[in-house]
């Protein structure tokens, strides 16, 4: 079967060809840079590097930020596509248009809208400084914008889980008296946590990454407000390749080990979207 | 199989598809635990509440600020900045970009999701997980890349300047930095249609004797024509907003290698908060157009695959 495919549809050999060529230029050589700038440094060095005071802080904005506005996105996701799926209202086809926006607006505009936004002369900026609450120019506003940018990937994950359950069983255990809460974490969040995992999990990769829409409201003091990706371009600018490099290689394992571990939690996942538990 | 009963409404067509019984009660109310209907009514108006609240803030105020900024010092001189002629080689230069990404990644697209869907080999695995890679890879790093490959301190950049070709810091790369963010975004849409669809038309199109590109064009194509076209349209999107990769490629000259989100950070960074934000307004309507265009797909997609 395997080989009479092979011969009966024309284009294997080109189009794989084409495919790997173009694959290995643009995307696998250039990252295999990444690997032969940072081995030019000694172990040493590179421990160095890496473990340096500001690059270390940078991690913990970064990750801490992103972490957070992961959790806030995985809980408004849920809301959010649980609201889309379940209730019918005036405005949820716009509602659910507008998710999207965060992919379809260029990260700069978010960047600089938000911190209009959020600084004190700005609509929401105004209403927390009364409260003596900065959001521009703080790890609050870099959570805020990254809130922004994540949270389409866990309503995406949700949405069509939820579509796909079957209500059958929320019926039955309604009808045995089960209240809503325990109808909820009984049967429903089972059913959708894998997708919350996932959601999360490319949320948080992304915003890990996330650079447009955080330098502007950052203020992007070292120590409190410098995310990493902002230190790989001042290494970049002090033409400090390696250091640039070694950071830059972290950050990749990680997100990679991430995307790993979605992977395998989406392999779970697509099997109750088929049908099979 | 129950999307075979698709009701013509568009609010129930979601809830029912995933039940076989049309007259399921919840076609009618969808929250339908029927014992404690107030307390089922609060959380729902709660629920309701949080969501608006959360969107209005979150995206609708952002949308807001850009106008209410952009036009602050009046339409003359929102006019102004939106005619400007920096303005308008920043235009020039993201469509250069843009379509520039469109063309390569259209042409990966298509032999990727060829070879992957038609074809048995080792390593398909790993392949699919390879050419989804840019997307998970950190602008800036995406950006630092080709500065390590093309720049200066590269063992390729006495090559290159021997033959007078500039990448960091000019066009080439701008337009390389887009093509890589954008890379999978074709491809990807394209090999789940093609994989759901199978090899038996193009093998029975091939014994009768039709070459390769006549079944490309007469018999898979068809298939792909709404899935092509939606990952065009997220391709665009991207690619006309892409900041980080093209940042640290560009050197933001002005009038030379600085696209609009670009020309958008150097005003912003210099106090030029209207045409900052007049030159963004630009972006949005455009992302906004995008949007729109997004759910028609997305809406003809669900009614197309339901009723064939």
């Amino acid at each position: 079967m395997k080989i009479k495919a092979k011969r009966v549809i024309p284009g294997m050999g080109l189009s794989l060809g084409v495919t790997i060529a173009m694959l290995s230029i643009i995307v696998l050589i250039p990252l295999a840079s990444l690997v032969v700038f940072t081995g030019r440094l000694s172990f040493r060095e590179f421990v160095d590097v890496i473990t340096s005071r500001r690059v270390l802080a940078s991690f913990e904005v970064s990750f801490v930020t992103a972490l957070i506005a992961s959790l806030i996105n995985a809980v408004m996701g849920v809301i959010l596509a649980w609201v889309l799926v379940r209730y019918d209202f005036p405005g949820r086809r716009i509602i659910d248009g507008m998710i999207e926006l965060p992919f379809a607006l260029p990260t700069a505009v978010a960047g600089i809208s938000l911190t209009a936004l959020t600084s004190d002369k700005g609509w929401i900026g105004k209403i927390f400084d009364k409260f003596g609450i900065k959001i521009a120019y703080t790890r609050i506003g870099i959570t805020f914008a990254l809130v922004f940018v994540g949270i389409p990937f866990v309503v995406r994950a949700v949405q069509p889980i939820l579509e796909k359950m079957d209500g059958t069983y929320e019926e039955a255990a309604g009808v045995m008296g089960a209240s809503r809460t325990t109808i909820f974490w009984k049967i429903i969040f089972p059913e959708i946590r894998p997708a919350v995992f996932t959601g999360f999990g490319l949320a948080l990769g992304r915003c890990i990454g996330e650079y447009g829409s955080v330098v502007f409201i950052a203020g992007n003091q070292p120590f409190k407000t410098e995310i990493t990706p902002l230190i790989i371009m001042a290494k970049l600018q002090e033409y400090d390749y390696g250091s640039a490099s070694a950071i830059a290689l972290v950050m990749l394992v990680f997100s990679f080990a991430l995307l790993f571990a979605v992977n395998l939690i989406q392999v779970h996942n697509s099997k109750i979207l088929k049908g099979g538990r | 199989m129950a999307t075979a009963a698709l009701p013509a409404s568009k609010n129930v067509k979601k809830r029912s598809a995933e039940t076989n019984i049309p007259v399921n009660s919840r076609t009618a109310q969808p929250d339908m635990i029927h014992e404690d209907g107030a307390g089922a009514k609060a959380v729902r108006a709660l629920l309701i509440g949080v969501s608006i609240l959360f969107m209005f803030v979150m995206m609708v105020l952002p949308l807001a600020t850009v106008i209410k900024e952009a036009l602050k010092q009046g339409w003359a001189a929102y006019q102004k900045a939106v005619t400007d002629d920096y303005t308008r080689s920043a235009i020039i230069l993201t469509l250069e970009a843009t379509v520039s990404a469109l063309i390569i990644n259209t042409v990966f697209g298509l032999f990727a999701a060829w070879a992957i869907t038609k074809f048995h080999f080792s390593g398909k695995k790993v392949l699919t997980t390879l050419i989804d890679v840019p997307v998970t890879v950190s602008p800036i790093i995406a950006g630092l890349i080709y500065v390590l490959v093309f720049g200066r301190q590269s063992v390729l950049y006495p090559y290159l300047k021997q033959a007078g070709i500039q990448i960091v810091y000019a066009v080439p790369g701008v337009i390389l930095a887009t093509v890589f963010v954008t890379f999978p975004f074709i491809s990807r849409e394209l090999i789940p249609v093609l994989e759901a669809q199978g090899t038996d038309e193009e093998e029975a199109a091939a014994l009768m004797g039709a070459n390769g590109w006549t079944i490309f064009t007469k018999v898979t194509f068809p298939h792909i024509k709404w899935a092509f076209l939606y990952g065009v349209v997220l391709c665009t999107a991207r690619a006309m907003g892409e900041f980080g990769a093209v940042s640290v490629l560009s050197g933001h000259l002005r009038g030379k290698t600085n696209t609009l989100p670009l020309y958008v950070e150097v005003l912003f960074q210099g106090f030029e908060w209207v045409p900052a934000f007049a030159v963004s307004s630009i972006l949005v309507i455009m992302a906004v157009i995008i949007l729109v265009i997004r759910n028609i797909f997305e809406h003809n997609a669900k009614t197309r695959s339901g009723g064939i």
